[in-house]
């Protein structure tokens, strides 16, 4: 299990690094955290002849917090983002769901921007990315572009990123105000794959649900947003219609089989997540009353 | 007078070496030594027609590609069959490099010689063997149908076939006023210690001499083997086991292609060569263990005592059988347990599939046997609605009864015969530990919160310290330093310390000044082997023979040398001194030095020995004719048969209403291995031993498509569990000496493995009120099993046969 | 397991070897490699700094768990060349002399928290950055900190136990554990 050979390539900024992948990209990969890309490598699933090393390239390692929300370099790794304060707080979804990247010695090298660029349906962040109505900051040889979220992933390891273009950012949107969010999943081990999870965003006026948007992982293609605010809407939280939330997301839900649990058993597991999620929800509203 | 150290948590001698790295684990040597990978059969079963190595030789750094057709001799002929047995009338063996047909994936077919593993991967990926694929043969059920067959002369897949009987079981079944039937499965797991496999071959061009360093469970072993297939001399080969980075039985194999083949090439290359296996082959070309179908029937009485018991199973051997049938011959007889069985009739069938081999893991066909006793158990009691504990109760062996003869024969060859045990008392130790009485308040409160919690149990009989023998040797040093060897192979059992224990207390010496080497055929050329919780029973035994006869040793030479008797001396931190005048002594060192009479003072202290020292008759030979220089014995431990620790295990488990998600939430243990020798390790050794059991009781089996593809080859997909997953264990220890040997020693290394499946399933069933018949069970499976409970197509209980 | 890569393998040929050039256990180390070299190879291959051990070399057991700027990563996770701008400590950097363990190294040994010893040094590693975090954990939180290296001897519980003593010990206090 050693990777095949390669060509390094250490680029030191953003420009450099595009002109490399204008020329190897179509046999090429970035390599950042390399957490996804390294097992891949050794196993020589993948046999890229060129890597480029984005890891000495300046100015990609920020985390910035502002009015619209979280703008994560593509150096920051998901320890990061876990320990960041600040982001923290503008969007504590970020935190809640991080925690859930495979274990402490994987976060401390991989990186938020790379998960999302690397699609996975069983990655936390791109399920977050489109809850949050994220975007994805590109440069390329054509020059910048950004692209939302929704239009961002086309399948299981799948987007509309091009070889020589690289993701430089992702931008993670502030809920509205009011809005609280929980991310719930379950694996078979702790920080494996999750066999289902769930990321939710409800937003109250007063006591009063007047959206909420779930997105999941491990359950769909691409991580696609269902809007629950029809069940919900109007309601306060305590009166959660656990049947019919757990209906909704059973119908959106589209899960594969696989050798660790069926597509049924994981579609079960989705709604059942949501619906515990809401319930902690309920729980930490009234709490916060009481 | 020094702290007698048996019986005593005394910390491992081992430890600062490896918590340093200082430790030597076999790919740690050899810098410099080239490297071999090998091409593998991606195929389950398929005839090679062809090999074109194409360019592969070219690359920069590669030294030699070799496929079977390069091999010579013995080389090239199957590797052995190492357990023969009358029953096993269709042994199979594979090659070092298969030759005409591969029989799982995984199979080796062409070997790499490089400067470093990446650019022997490098030429693997160049090398294009043509396959013609054939149909394979995965799952015992296909294995049993025999539509299709593993090996063409191998007729009905059928390896091995044994059926041992006791009493008359078609009478006693008759009889029986109550009848049931289990159809029972259990699936494979493995070893999966986290050092795979690895050998480093060490050719001497100027002597013509091996040396081999392997990750081995028997030095001595893969000693015999490789000089046999490589035709040398013993003399001309040795084995230094290094660290060994667990073993738990795969281990044990050998001697393993791979260990054939890298001397092979050292000695025609002339160049130090190793292999250092990795985790993809690991999964794919060392072993497994477990799967078996089994179908029980039982009569019993209206109190739940075993009448009659007849079992049938059907036992997945892989691809090939080079350990015999010795993990089907453990389940058929160690299935029996604490229990009187009445009639007992077992029959097994040893089976091929296109699958990794089959060879003992940590329990050993223990787990299965146990699996089938105690699910067997529950069921009674349900049947009779009797306490599950009670059912037991009734069916123990009682300790009166010891030694008590079962009527098998055991995989050694000789009785299945229990030497010691109170099972009445592990028992009511269990049922303390665990609360039993109390559970259903515990139950009923639980299910008032919307909990649903169930309480599990299991017994079990370990036969442990089989033969044939080990050895040990003692040598003091002149300086007082007491060397310590047997033969036998250490993978963290923590040898080092526990055989020091033993030597200390036997020769009265301080531990630090006992240095015990293990697993090295120079030190020690006589020796079995790691496995069946043997080492402290054989090797422990062995060295405490040793030191006794370096004990009179000294006593003679020191009673000789302070004009006293020998029954008027003691020995304490290694010093001799007459008993009630401790002034009148001399030390170990000193006795040494006599003890080897010198023509030749290499230091002041040796002066005492030389000729004209004067310490010596003129009329005796230097040497007298009964005696040999030095102050340094060997002996042998071999037993009549083995001794057999018990344990009893309970569980509680929670079980998620919607998601059926399983939580233990306590695991308690009650074990009999003996006397402890260290409890701290004893301890250790169980709990190591319920975290495997955990795992193939809810995450761990190996995952074949039907095309023998395995499916979870890695560990991300085969699930070993991380400390999220397994429970704090509570333990109890009872220490009911074996009467068989002079320590009082029973083996502790599988106990904590054994009942886990059963224990699991018991506590989930408990907890759900479904029957378990089939392990391992996650929560999807559990999810699914609910379903069918719930439409009717399981039954709760099964009909009388 | 081999034979399966395509053709990325290069041409027959000598590969280019990069300078590659560490900071370890507080000493710069160079070596000429392959950009292909695992860090985790290159310690134990290249530097010879053998305690760093492989498990699975896809990132699972972690037991060649290293600290880069002193946090815990996965040495077969990580290129050499990657490697060079960070701080690299080894089980060696933890304490390499037998006679003189540190806190972390002492914990375990008091616990009995190793057997075979191969996974060890990455619960060292692991161990050592968790502490500096999180100085005095709770059980269940220590037992969470090891959660992401496989131990096939131990069945974890000594492990457990040894954070908490290793915890104890940071702090100066030395009383001897109970068993």
């Amino acid at each position: 299990m050693k990777p095949a050979p390669f060509v390094h390539h250490a680029p030191r900024t953003v420009p450099e690094a595009v002109a490399v992948l204008a020329q190897v990209g179509h046999d090429g990969k970035v390599l950042a955290g390399g957490q996804s890309l390294v097992p891949l490598l050794s196993m020589r699933l993948v046999t890229p002849g060129h890597l480029v090393d984005i890891g000495g390239v300046a100015g990609l390692d920020a985390v910035e917090v502002d009015e619209a929300g979280v703008r994560v370099g593509a150096l920051v790794r998901h320890a990061g983002l876990e320990r960041h304060a600040e982001a923290a707080d503008a969007l504590p979804l970020l935190r809640q769901a991080v925690r859930h990247v495979a274990h402490p010695a994987i976060r401390t090298r991989g990186t938020t921007v790379g998960s999302v660029a690397h699609a996975d349906p069983a990655g936390e962040m791109p399920a977050v990315l489109a809850l949050c109505r994220g975007t994805v900051e590109v440069a390329g040889p054509r020059g910048g572009r950004e692209v939302a979220a929704a239009d961002l992933f086309t399948g299981p390891m799948e987007t509309t990123l091009e070889p020589d273009e690289l993701a430089v950012a992702v931008r993670f949107e502030r809920f509205p105000a009011g809005t609280r969010t929980a991310f719930a999943e379950s694996a078979r081990r702790r920080g494996d794959y999750a066999l289902a999870g769930v990321a939710l965003a409800v937003t109250l006026a007063g006591e009063e649900v007047t959206a909420a948007r779930a997105s999941f992982v491990s359950v769909t293609p691409v991580p696609d947003v269902l809007d629950l605010t029809p069940v919900l809407a109007g309601l306060a939280l305590p009166e959660l219609p656990a049947g019919e939330v757990a209906e909704l997301v059973r119908g959106h839900v589209d899960p594969e089989s696989d050798i660790h649990a069926p597509a049924e058993y994981r579609r079960m597991l989705a709604a059942e997540l949501t619906v515990r999620a809401l319930r902690g929800l309920r729980d930490e509203a009234r709490a916060g009353a009481a | 007078m020094s702290t007698r150290q048996v019986g005593e948590k005394v910390q491992r001698r081992e430890d600062p070496r490896l918590l340093t790295g200082n430790g030597r684990f076999v790919d740690d040597l050899g810098r410099g030594a080239l490297h071999a990978a090998f091409v593998r059969s991606p195929h389950a079963h398929a005839r090679i027609l062809d090999i074109d190595i194409g360019d592969a030789w070219e690359l920069e750094g590669v030294e030699a590609v070799y496929t079977w057709e390069d091999l010579p001799g013995r080389v090239a002929e199957p590797l052995p069959v190492l357990i023969p047995h009358p029953a096993l009338t269709h042994p199979r063996t594979g090659y070092c490099l298969a030759t005409q047909e591969v029989n799982h994936v995984g199979e080796a077919v062409v070997m790499v010689v490089a400067r470093d593993r990446y650019l022997a991967e490098d030429a693997c990926a160049r090398i294009r063997v043509d396959y013609e694929p054939l149909p394979p043969v995965v799952g015992i059920p296909a294995a049993r149908e025999a539509a299709r067959l593993v090996h063409d002369d191998v007729p009905g897949n059928v390896a091995a076939t044994l059926l041992q009987e006791v009493g008359d079981l078609e009478s006693a079944m008759a009889a029986a006023p109550h009848r049931l039937t289990l159809d029972l499965a259990v699936e494979r797991s493995a070893s999966t210690p986290l050092e795979g496999r690895g050998v480093l071959a060490r050719w001497d061009t100027d002597d013509g001499s091996l040396r081999l360093y392997s990750s081995t469970q028997t030095s001595t072993g893969l000693r015999a083997a490789v000089a046999a297939k490589l035709g040398l001399p013993l003399a001309k080969v040795e084995v230094v086991t290094p660290d060994v980075g667990g073993g738990f039985g795969v281990k044990i194999v050998h001697p393993w292609p791979e260990e054939v083949l890298v001397p092979w090439a050292a000695r025609v290359l002339g160049h130090d060569v190793k292999w250092t296996e990795d985790r993809r082959e690991h999964f794919v070309s060392a072993a497994h263990e477990r799967g078996q179908l089994q179908e029980v029937t039982v009569g019993f009485d209206d109190e739940g005592h075993l009448l009659a018991l007849d079992v049938r199973f059907w036992h997945d051997n892989g691809a090939y059988t080079p350990y015999g049938i010795i993990v089907p011959i453990i389940t058929a007889t160690q299935l029996l347990g604490p229990y009187k069985p009445g009639a007992y009739r077992v029959e097994f069938w040893s089976l091929y599939t296109n699958t990794v081999l089959v060879t003992p893991y940590r329990g050993a066909g223990r787990p299965q046997g146990c699996f089938a006793m105690e699910r067997t158990m529950d069921a009674i009691a349900a049947r009779l609605g009797l306490d599950r504990a009670e059912v037991r109760s009734r069916n123990f062996i009682q300790p009166e009864e010891m030694p008590y003869d079962q009527g098998l024969m055991f995989q050694d060859g000789r009785p299945l015969k229990y030497d010691s045990g109170d099972f009445p008392a592990s028992l009511a130790a269990l049922k303390a530990l665990v609360g039993w009485e109390d559970f259903e308040g515990y139950r009923a409160e639980a299910e008032r919160a919307g909990r649903r919690v169930g309480l599990g149990i299991g017994c079990y009989v370990e036969g442990t310290g089989v033969g044939p023998y080990e050895g040990g040797h003692v040598h003091v040093e002149t300086d007082g330093r007491v060397n310590v060897a047997t033969g036998l192979t250490t993978q963290g059992q923590g040898h080092q310390t526990v055989l020091a224990q033993v030597v200390a207390d036997e020769l009265g010496v301080r531990l630090e000044d006992v240095h015990v080497t293990t697993g090295d055929t120079r030190a020690m050329p006589y020796a079995v082997g790691t496995f069946a919780s043997r080492g402290a029973v054989m090797s422990g035994n062995a060295v405490a023979l040793a030191a006794r006869v370096v004990r009179a040793k000294a006593l003679r030479i020191a009673a000789d040398a302070l004009e006293v008797s020998p029954d008027d001396l003691e020995i304490a931190d290694g010093v001799v001194s007459v008993r009630g005048a401790p002034g009148t002594a001399v030390d170990l060192g000193t006795v040494a030095v006599l003890a080897n009479p010198l023509r030749y003072a290499f230091d002041t202290a040796a002066q005492a020995a030389t000729q004209f020292a004067g310490t010596f008759d003129p009329q005796r030979p230097p040497v007298a004719e009964d005696d040999e220089p030095g102050l340094e014995g060997r002996d042998f431990y071999s037993p009549t048969q083995a001794t057999f620790a018990n344990g009893m295990h309970a569980a509680v488990v929670e079980t998620d209403p919607v998601t059926a998600e399983v939580r233990i939430l306590r695991y308690c243990v009650v074990h009999d291995c003996g006397v402890m020798v260290n409890p701290m390790i004893v301890e250790g050794q169980v709990h190591g031993g319920v975290a495997q059991g955990v795992g193939g009781a809810l995450y761990e089996r190996m995952v074949y498509d039907e095309g023998g593809q395995l499916l979870n080859a890695s560990f991300m997909d085969f699930l070993m569990p991380y400390a999220s997953e397994v429970p704090h264990v509570e333990t109890d220890h009872l220490e009911t000496p074996s009467p068989l040997n002079p320590l009082g020693l029973k083996g502790a290394g599988e106990a904590g493995t054994i009942p886990v499946s059963a224990v699991i399933a018991s506590a989930i069933e408990d907890a759900e009120g479904i029957p378990i018949r089939s392990m391992p069970i996650s929560p999807p499976e559990l999810w699914a099993l609910r379903q069918q409970h719930a439409a009717g197509t399981v039954t709760a209980q099964e009909g009388p046969s | 397991m081999s034979g399966q890569a395509g053709s990325a393998a290069g041409a027959p040929g000598a590969e280019e070897l990069l300078e590659v050039t560490l900071r370890v256990n507080g000493v710069s180390r160079t070596a000429g490699v392959p950009a292909r070299r695992l860090l985790s190879d290159f310690l134990r291959h290249d530097l010879g700094l053998t305690g760093t051990h492989v498990g699975c070399e896809h990132g699972v057991c972690g037991a060649c768990t290293v600290l880069l700027d002193g946090e815990p990563a996965r040495a077969c996770l990580v290129f050499a060349v990657s490697a060079q701008p960070h701080e690299v400590t080894t089980v060696e950097g933890l304490g390499s002399d037998p006679g003189a363990l540190g806190p972390v190294q002492r914990a375990f040994l008091e616990c009995h928290a190793l057997q075979c010893g191969f996974c060890t040094p990455g619960f060292l590693t692991t161990v050592t950055a968790y502490l500096e975090d999180t100085p005095d954990p709770t059980e269940a939180e220590a037992r969470e900190a090891i959660s992401g290296n496989l131990c096939r001897c131990t069945g974890y519980q000594n492990i457990v136990s040894a954070v908490l003593r290793a915890a104890e010990l940071r702090r100066g206090a030395t009383p001897e554990p109970t068993p």
